[in-house]
């Protein structure tokens, strides 16, 4: 039984300043079982954050339907935590505040929300940082914090947009490792979006790769490499090549 | 000579350095005979007569001797009232018309008609409203200061990140959270340089009106003794009242530091509070 069902989506967008109908996405159907780390992968304009987005509620399908855990997907709920490309956190709030936002929209104690945020503070290694402002954080620590804001709302499912394209190569990779840990340990299900072939097969059980204009998925590919994956390794880079040749005609053709 | 010491020393004296020059400058043109001396009385003639308005030293300001703490208080009393409703009125609204587009299109062209009209010239109406007291003057610092903080209001909550309206729906806000806990918080920078312009034109009305309205406060006193030919007073008055427009000020931008204690750091505005 499938946690996340995308059964055949489209979003068309009317620019109505050009006249113009964008079909960001055709007739997309997916499923994500419990546990799975699902990577979207594919070039800007294929739709990958679109379809995120009808996860999250944030945007709605002009067809189709989006059904987590059963229920079918009107609005933003903290059942589906979210992390953001860019972190979006309170800049007036410390890190504690902001990882305890959710508490705090469901009018917990101050006592309580210092409390419970205090585990996905150091679970996502910022002890110690907990009174620090976001302003006073790399890039890379304030993606931890919207991960452990994420994390706390214990949700059913956590979206990441290209959570990690700000940060620098060494950062990235060592996020990764991080992602999967927490990923094991909070036993959680993942939908990634990212533009990189390797962040994908660093981190999926499985990569649906996208083409774009219209955005379809071009393959679902389950994903059997060993963890800690080895992006040097002879398998991790058949993987590429099957991608890149999914990705490369695609766009010739797309674009003809 | 050491340029460290110099340099501590000047940084102590920079801020000194031009009121001294002015006031040095001022007494000496006073003294040298050019003007008759009762059209600009000396610095020194304004500190006599402030002492006696402040302490009763020598009596030289007749009625007003040992006033100048009651005529200070009826003032900042005015201008406090007026400034405090038309903070919560100008948060209030300015709230509603920034996030509702329905108040808006309801209630925005009204004020905005409302807003060229010079607060002074309400002094006539606020008179045959409120007759000679303290509730004229606090309408008209009202009028003053409302509009700052209404547009500074709508201003803040209208350039509000909408991704952090997203991250707040994610973790499970309702409208009604989002505003309180998202949205006006993210104001109070703009809300705040509003109350800081607000406050300036407080006691400008403030004093406006008591010119013409009211028989008490600092105000009053710059004008009767405009009549009395006490120009001494008339300097005293506008010092006094420069000196409560910056504690004020000052007050605000405390308030201000302590509560944008976040901004630290990360805004140029930041370092000045």
């Amino acid at each position: 039984m499938a946690l996340i069902t995308i059964d055949n989506v489209s979003r068309v967008f009317e620019d109505s300043q050009r006249k113009q109908v964008v079909t960001a996405l055709d007739n997309v159907s997916i499923q994500v079982k419990r546990n799975e780390f699902l990577c979207l992968l594919g070039p800007s304009g294929c739709g990958k954050s679109t379809l995120l987005n009808m996860i999250a509620g944030f945007d709605k399908p002009s067809s189709g339907t989006v059904t987590v855990g059963g229920q079918v997907i009107t609005e933003p709920g903290a059942d589906r935590g979210v992390v953001f490309q860019q972190a979006n956190l309170m800049p007036w709030l410390p890190v504690w505040e902001n990882v305890a936002f959710h508490l705090k929209m469901r009018g917990a104690s101050k006592a309580e929300r210092r409390e419970k945020a205090q585990r996905y503070i150091e679970m996502v290694g910022l002890k110690g940082f907990e009174n620090h402002f976001p302003s006073e954080l790399s890039g890379g620590m304030n993606q931890r914090v919207g991960i452990a804001r994420a994390l706390l709302m214990n949700p059913e499912v956590i979206l990441m947009d290209e959570p990690f394209g700000a940060l620098d190569e060494q950062t990235k990779m060592d996020m990764h490792g991080e992602l999967i840990r927490i990923w094991r340990e909070s036993q959680s299900t993942i939908v990634f979006v990212t533009h990189g072939i390797d962040e994908s097969l660093a981190l999926g059980t499985h990569v649906a790769v996208m083409s774009a204009r219209p955005g379809r998925i071009r393959e679902l590919l389950p994903i059997e490499l060993e963890r800690p994956r080895d992006p040097t390794s002879a398998a991790f880079n058949d993987y590429k090549r099957h991608i890149l040749s999914l990705l490369r005609p695609e766009t010739v053709k797309e674009s003809a | 000579m050491s340029s460290s010491l110099s340099q501590r020393l000047y940084k102590r004296i920079e801020r000194f350095i031009v009121p001294v020059l002015l006031l040095a400058g001022w007494e000496t043109f006073s003294r040298s005979g050019i003007l008759p001396p009762a059209l600009l009385p000396a610095p020194s003639q304004v500190m006599l007569a402030w002492a006696d308005w402040i302490f009763t030293t020598d009596g030289n300001t007749q009625s007003y001797s040992g006033r100048w703490l009651s005529d200070i208080a009826a003032s900042s009393g005015r201008v406090f009232a007026g400034f405090l409703i038309a903070t919560v009125l100008g948060v209030g609204i300015g709230m509603s018309i920034g996030w509702s587009r329905q108040v808006e299109a309801l209630i925005e062209p009204t004020l905005q008609t409302l807003r060229p009209i010079p607060p002074v010239s309400w002094i006539p109406l606020a008179i045959i409203w409120f007759g000679i007291a303290d509730k004229p003057a606090i309408f008209l610092v009202f009028m003053g200061s409302f509009f700052p903080v209404l547009l500074s209001t709508i201003h803040g909550v209208k350039t509000c990140d909408r991704n952090l309206l997203r991250a707040g729906a994610m973790t499970g806000g309702t409208p009604a959270k989002l505003l309180r806990h998202i949205v006006f918080p993210a104001a109070l920078p703009s809300i705040f340089s509003g109350l800081r312009i607000a406050i300036g034109s407080a006691w400008m009305l403030t004093v406006t009106a008591e010119m013409v309205a009211v028989k008490s406060g600092v105000g009053y006193v710059l004008w009767d003794s405009y009549y009395f030919l006490r120009y001494d007073i008339v300097i005293a008055s506008m010092v006094s009242i420069g000196l409560l427009g910056f504690l004020s000020d000052y007050a605000i931008k405390y308030i201000a530091g302590r509560v944008l204690r976040w901004q630290r750091g990360s805004t140029l505005q930041a370092k000045e509070g």
